[in-house]
């Protein structure tokens, strides 16, 4: 499965396509969809449509995306990483390890699980994409 | 009633593609009321149908192990409506599949011109968040798919026809 290795392909071509997979997927305009805004905050995404999103990358890039890519759920339901809803500094070790590409700076100031499920952006999603297919 | 929204499969290839007849008929209780006095197949009983055909493609495709629901209507494009006397020609295509769903895209046709494009998208119920209870019990399926002809069509990969059961808990496979 897959379109061929798109390695080498620009941020701005990345840009469009993750654009366009969430305008389908959301049912958002164009310019809603801009680097800075939030999947579920910014731009309606409810869970089902994750896996929407997904579908969609995967056939705009030719990549696969495993479940764990994208929700680290076992990290967050694990009591190792988590306690009094909050993520540990362990946990949160764990959680860039597993999503290099995420931006968690401003989610480490206070880690609070239920505050996850808002904490991708556009921009998350580009540099997920780049990362594999090794833009 | 019977929420049965195709009559009849016309062909199934297990894992890629399913292709069925819808026929619509005055008899339908569905067609009185949507809009009285000009009778025709309402689209959502279409995209049903659809759903049905397409249902079924994905969860053979899982060996009926995955209990497989509608998750989104992902695009819905009405070309022309189905009038009593019309007959539905549905065409499921399996595109993709996940850990946690499938997208398949469908077609109806009516007088070999486009009726309406569908794209669809199924989930399978999580046993954490949704518990273990199955959708339908076995034979109840099997019956179903009876009913609609499946087994008369239905093709393996290998273009080999598929068992009459739907109870595959000891497939060898």
């Amino acid at each position: 499965m897959g379109h061929g290795n798109q390695a080498g392909m620009s941020s701005e071509d990345v840009f469009e396509k993750v654009q366009s997979a969430l305008v389908d997927a959301l049912g958002v305009e164009d310019d809603e969809v801009t680097p800075e805004a939030t999947l579920v905050g910014d731009l309606g995404a409810e869970s089902i449509d994750f896996l929407d999103i997904v579908f969609k990358l995967e056939k705009a890039f030719g990549i696969q995306i495993p479940r764990e890519d994208l929700s680290p759920e076992d990290i967050l339901t694990n009591s190792q990483y988590v306690q009094d809803g909050k993520v540990t500094a362990q946990g949160l070790t764990e959680l860039k390890r597993r999503m290099p590409w995420a931006d968690l700076s401003k989610f480490e100031q206070n880690p609070r699980v239920q505050d996850f499920g808002d904490l991708l952006t556009v921009q998350d999603m580009c540099r997920y994409v780049q990362s594999k297919i090794g833009g | 009633m019977r929420w049965f929204w195709i009559d009849r499969f016309t062909s199934f290839h297990s894992g890629r593609e399913a292709t069925a007849i819808k026929n619509v008929s005055l008899v339908e209780e569905a067609l009185d009321d949507y809009c009285l006095g000009y009778p025709y197949l309402p689209p959502p009983l279409i995209i049903e149908g659809l759903a049905q055909l397409g249902g079924v493609l994905v969860a053979e495709h899982m060996n009926f192990q995955k209990r497989v629901v509608l998750a989104k209507v992902v695009r819905a494009v009405f070309h022309q409506l189905a009038a009593p006397g019309d007959q539905l020609h549905y065409h499921a295509v399996l595109e993709s599949v996940q850990d946690e769903g499938a997208m398949v895209s469908c077609t109806s046709k009516l007088h070999e011109q486009p009726q309406a494009e569908i794209q669809l998208m199924f989930a399978f119920l999580n046993e954490n968040r949704f518990g273990e209870m199955p959708l339908f019990k076995p034979e109840e399926l099997t019956t179903m798919l009876r009913l609609m002809r499946f087994f008369e069509v239905a093709v393996d990969p290998a273009g080999r026809p598929l068992d009459v059961t739907t109870d595959r808990s000891i497939s060898p496979q």
